[in-house]
């Protein structure tokens, strides 16, 4: 999944602070399985902005009102149709969803300010509750059949195809003890396989015109196409 | 092995001399004065000088000027290039530039991440990596190709090198990753400081059993403490080292005023023991910012005076 984490409240009020009526749109996908911009979210967000914008009525400043929904995905044209009818009534939207999902609401809604409620991580997985950690960075060339199911390019910090380097110390990469050293687990997963001799193979340089560096990318499947 | 290069460092090896590298930091501005005066300390005591490529990622000025430095001086340096901060284009251009001034030796690095250097905000290239290095800088030599595939027009003649650690972890692959680094085409290789003698003759042991000192020439590295503090922390805080603990006792042992002399004479007892050791074929004497010490370490080591090359 994509994960995402929740931006500072300060840096959202930031962002929305001379708006009047203020839409929180949640995901029901990626973020809400990492808990950062799902219903729940969505709910204590609103909230906590709610709060501070009456204290700030209090103060003399005028009312906002902060709405609150959450769509089944932001990374669909369906379900962002769902809000068309009420998008007149918010003169901005706090988007929950990750970076995709806060592009396509901008996409959509050309004349409503869209601001992020979250910051994009990264793709990974849970480890436990409230733990998530990076799998795959998506370089459009998938190699994780020669490295024994374990991905140098998201893993290791220097993205070695023929790692590890010399700064790998009991399991952890150089740069934290709290990072495992990616070259060790593909080591350890080759030698559990029985596939160790493939490690003695140079893994040659890697063609980067899939990934980010080829520029912004494209799938176009031409028997899905109506 | 037959000579393919100019490189004074490739003819002493192969024609079976133990050889004595050093290396300069280049400074944090751009007097040279900083890179030549290093260089005069060491220069009639070593067959050729490293020059380090941003160091632990701390910025300063390029490897490349400094062994142009070097080179004018009539000195035989070796261009540290790490892939951290250059893709192929930089890397291969670059080497170019380096060849140009007849440069003849480079060592293969990626390079520590940035996190430890004074850009922890920046980004970090890795287009290629160091065995990936090693090969481009080979098929541009032998082959006269660009990565690219067009002709190169006098193709760079460089001697190349590699880093090799054998204390790093996972002990089991660091033999295989040396002869990964042979299939990819290195040369010599120069290894991380020596304190772990003993692990250091066993990673060698394994080296010499798969034949791989014969494909390749491999220089021990050696680094003198100048404190016990310095020999703590190399033990503590350097990724990769293995600095015994009677090591650190030996240092902490002596009088402070005692300790640099005391680290002198461990290096020096090192290298006299190491040079028995089968497949050692030279040493990279690395004092850090303690230049001046390298004559006496070479002296005492029984590796002076220098060979002249063929």
């Amino acid at each position: 999944m994509i994960v995402a984490d929740r931006k500072p409240m300060e840096e959202v009020i930031e962002e929305i602070r001379d708006f009047k009526n203020i839409l929180v749109l949640g995901c029901n996908e990626c973020v809400t399985v990492c808990e950062a911009g799902g219903k729940k979210e969505v709910g204590v967000l609103a909230s906590a902005l709610r709060m501070y914008f009456l204290k700030r009525e209090q103060e003399g400043s005028p009312a906002v009102s902060i709405s609150e929904h959450t769509l089944e995905r932001q990374c669909d044209h369906e379900y962002l149709e769902e809000i068309r009818q009420d998008m007149d009534r918010y003169d901005a939207v706090v988007s929950l969803a990750c970076g995709v999902g806060v592009q396509f609401m901008a996409e959509k809604y050309n004349d409503t300010p869209i601001y992020p409620g979250v910051n994009t991580c990264f793709m990974g997985a849970t480890e436990e509750r409230g733990v998530w950690t990076e799998r795959c960075q998506g370089c459009g060339q998938c190699i994780l059949a020669s490295t024994g199911g374990i991905c140098p390019i998201a893993r290791c910090a220097k993205r070695l195809l023929n790692g590890p380097c010399g700064g790998s110390t009991a399991g952890s990469c150089e740069i934290s003890k709290d990072t495992d050293c990616a070259w060790q687990l593909i080591i350890n997963r080759l030698e559990a396989l029985g596939r160790m001799d493939e490690y003695e193979t140079l893994s040659p340089l890697k063609d980067w015109s899939t990934d980010r560096a080829g520029g912004p990318r494209k799938v176009v499947r031409e028997d899905l196409k109506s | 092995m037959s000579v393919k290069t100019p490189s004074r460092l490739e003819k002493i090896l192969a024609a079976g001399n133990l050889a004595v590298t050093s290396e300069c930091g280049p400074p944090r501005g751009s007097d040279p004065e900083v890179i030549t005066q290093k260089a005069e300390l060491i220069k009639d005591h070593v067959d050729a000088v490293n020059i380090t490529d941003n160091q632990t990622s701390v910025t300063r000025m390029c490897s490349l000027a400094a062994c142009i430095r070097l080179k004018l001086m009539g000195l035989e340096p070796i261009l540290q290039m790490v892939t951290r901060d250059r893709n192929r284009i930089a890397l291969q251009s670059d080497i170019l530039g380096a060849a140009s001034f007849d440069i003849s030796n480079i060592l293969c690095l990626s390079g520590d991440h940035q996190s430890f250097g004074d850009c922890a905000a920046g980004q970090n290239v890795h287009d290629i990596d160091s065995m990936q290095l090693i090969q481009t800088v080979r098929r541009m030599r032998d082959e006269g190709k660009f990565i690219g595939g067009d002709d190169i027009k006098r193709p760079p003649r460089m001697f190349v090198g590699a880093a090799a650690n054998p204390f790093a972890d996972p002990f089991e692959i660091r033999v295989p990753r040396l002869a990964k680094k042979i299939a990819a085409g290195v040369e010599f290789v120069q290894t991380q400081c020596i304190y772990n003698l003993a692990k250091f003759e066993a990673w060698m042991k394994q080296v010499v059993d798969r034949g791989l000192h014969e494909k390749v020439h491999i220089l021990a590295g050696l680094t003198p403490f100048k404190s016990a503090g310095m020999a703590r922390y190399m033990k503590n805080r350097v990724p990769g080292m293995d600095v015994p603990d009677e090591m650190v006792k030996r240092m902490a042992g002596r009088p402070k005023e005692d300790q640099a002399q005391e680290g002198i004479d461990i290096c020096v007892e090192s290298a006299q023991r190491l040079k028995e050791v089968e497949g050692v074929a030279g040493f990279h004497v690395m004092a850090i910012e303690w230049e001046e010490k390298v004559p006496e370490i070479v002296e005492r080591a029984g590796l002076y005076p220098r060979p002249a090359a063929a």
